[in-house]
């Protein structure tokens, strides 16, 4: 195929995984609204009214950063896990596995899939935050950087986890119970300055607190680690995830007899 | 004449140790309409699924139009359209969208995928459906819709695994008909059936395969040549005698109206006719009593 019509295809691929994730709002742009809303009441307000500041910053201010990359993770992986793995479980990947697209432009379609949900879905929960405090991001591009990063990462993370899934309990098997947890101890609603020196260690070891505090470092100026760490991190993450992608697809593994 | 499609040694062995081909050899020459026969399980839609690249050979070489698929795969690709026995498409997309994004799979501009759509569609009869959700359609159309989706991207080799399984005769023939008429337009036909009418009536050139090989591989006329003996049942206007006989032939009274009489290659029925006259038999219709392929068929795999 023509440079050209592989561009065709990669179009004909995101547009369909967006069509896909925008006629079922109800179950992937709704639902994350509902739940960032309800935890900005309980955390950000009636809690975090008796918690008081946290690194200068109200309770609110603190957790929204975090609260906009949980929604941004989970959407951009639950997308593309749940987009291939129903193409795989209805066999319909076969119009894809039949047709002369490049391994590159059939992942990248996905991805950017992922990717359009994930950023989608942070803008929602953005604006929700907007109703119960002020953002002042205080460093744009490494706010857009590491949010655009982030979900490219956990988007390449899904194909790998649909690739592998056999049925629909193994699709949300790792959102809910690696990536959550995760994602919860990760700093969204404490500094690991609060805890103990051994937890704080133990919290270092946790790739989303360096997701998490990238993204606030951008929103709100202050960071518990290292950006440039942080950084380092997902790309190095996001390039293993791509390799790995196109090992599987090259391979056919899971995917041709 | 160039070939659409040469396979030489094909084997596969599946990862549980079965060895669904054992290295076949088949030559399928453009313009031709081939069946491609055998008993479930034979290796037909593993054939089918390395051509598409949707199984992965073990060893072996696979041309299409004269390209190898570990070679040239890309380009290889573009030059098939596959009908798979399953239906693989998502329910939850509507017709229109099916056909139309597997033309963009295959680099189609909009504006030209759109055009190929409704020209399939229409001549599927799936038009008025265009708009309805794929898991809203009757088996006969979904089948029509798998044809429509293989042939958006105007592929020179099409490829029919069962595609009138399911389907009632109507339709059945009138997806003869559209067939027959896309081979007369150039297409290149491979065709796996059970219905072996379908495979005499439509094809020129046939392989039989059976456990991973390949039994026959002729055209059509030599290998029903090969019938030694045929059998017909004749329905008589009057009740027949209960002592039927008649000297040269095989002959069994079935009922009060009915016979059968088995007819030896080099026979001829006007013989059948006078001595059925003579006894003051007179008939009034016909038939074969089996399917002549049908007959071969399971001669051929007998013999193996």
């Amino acid at each position: 195929m023509t440079a050209a019509e592989q561009w065709i295809a990669f179009v004909t691929i995101v547009r369909k995984e967006v069509r896909r994730f925008l006629r079922i709002w109800m179950q992937t742009l709704l639902p994350p609204a509902i739940t960032m809303s309800l935890y900005f009441v309980i955390f950000g307000t009636l809690i975090g009214s008796r918690i008081g500041t946290m690194g200068g910053f109200t309770y609110m201010e603190f957790v929204v950063p975090g609260l906009i990359m949980m929604a941004v993770i989970t959407n951009a992986y639950s997308n593309v896990v749940s987009s291939f793995f129903g193409a795989k479980f209805q066999r319909f990947v076969e119009e894809i596995l039949v047709s002369p697209m490049s391994n590159n432009t059939v992942l990248w379609g996905f991805v950017l899939g992922g990717v359009a949900r994930g950023l989608l879905v942070g803008l929602i929960v953005t604006l929700l935050s907007l109703f119960f405090t002020d953002l002042n991001i205080q460093h744009i591009g490494v706010t857009i950087t590491i949010v655009l990063m982030t979900s490219v990462m956990f988007s390449l993370a899904g194909f790998i986890n649909a690739v592998f899934a056999n049925n629909f309990d193994d699709v949300s098997i790792v959102p809910v119970f690696v990536l959550t947890p995760l994602t919860y101890l990760g700093g969204v609603f404490y500094s690991i300055d609060m805890l103990p020196e051994f937890w704080a260690d133990v919290s270092r070891l946790n790739p989303m607190l360096y997701i998490v505090n990238a993204f606030r470092y951008g929103v709100l100026g202050v960071s518990d680690v290292n950006i440039g760490v942080a950084f380092a991190m997902v790309g190095v993450f996001t390039v293993l995830a791509y390799a790995y992608c196109m090992y599987l697809l090259r391979s056919g593994t899971r995917l041709r007899q | 004449m160039s070939k659409a499609l040469e396979i030489k040694g094909l084997r596969k062995t599946y990862g549980n140790g079965f060895e669904a081909l054992k290295g076949i050899d088949l030559d399928v020459n453009e313009g031709d309409f081939f069946a491609l026969l055998g008993p479930n399980g034979a290796g037909k839609s593993t054939t089918i699924g390395i051509i598409c690249s949707l199984v992965k050979k073990t060893s072996g070489e696979v041309r299409v139009f004269g390209k190898s698929i570990d070679d040239d795969l890309a380009n290889a690709k573009k030059d098939i359209g596959v009908v798979p026995q399953e239906f693989n498409f998502s329910s939850f997309e509507t017709v229109w969208d099916i056909v139309v994004n597997q033309a963009g799979y295959y680099g189609l501009s909009r504006s030209l995928a759109a055009e190929r759509a409704e020209a399939y569609l229409r001549q599927l009869d799936l038009w008025d459906k265009r708009k309805v959700a794929s898991r809203m359609l009757s088996g006969g159309m979904k089948r029509r819709l798998m044809i429509a989706r293989a042939l958006v991207h105007e592929p020179r080799l099409l490829i029919l695994d069962e595609p009138t399984a399911g389907v009632d005769i109507e339709l059945r023939r009138s997806m003869w008909t559209f067939l027959a008429d896309i081979n007369r337009r150039g297409t290149t036909i491979i065709l796996t059936t059970h219905y072996l009418e379908e495979a005499e009536s439509l094809c020129r050139n046939i392989a039989i395969i059976d456990s991973g090989e390949i039994a026959e591989n002729t055209n059509m006329k030599a290998l029903l040549k090969q019938l030694h003996r045929e059998v017909f049942i004749l329905d008589s206007t009057a009740c027949l005698p209960e002592a039927l006989s008649l000297p040269g032939y095989a002959v069994e009274r079935v009922d009060d109206h009915m016979l059968e009489v088995a007819l030896e290659k080099g026979g001829s029925l006007n013989e059948v006719f006078r001595l059925l006259s003579e006894q003051g038999i007179e008939i009034s219709s016909m038939r074969n009593k089996a399917n002549r392929l049908e007959e071969l068929f399971v001669s051929l795999l007998a013999k193996k």
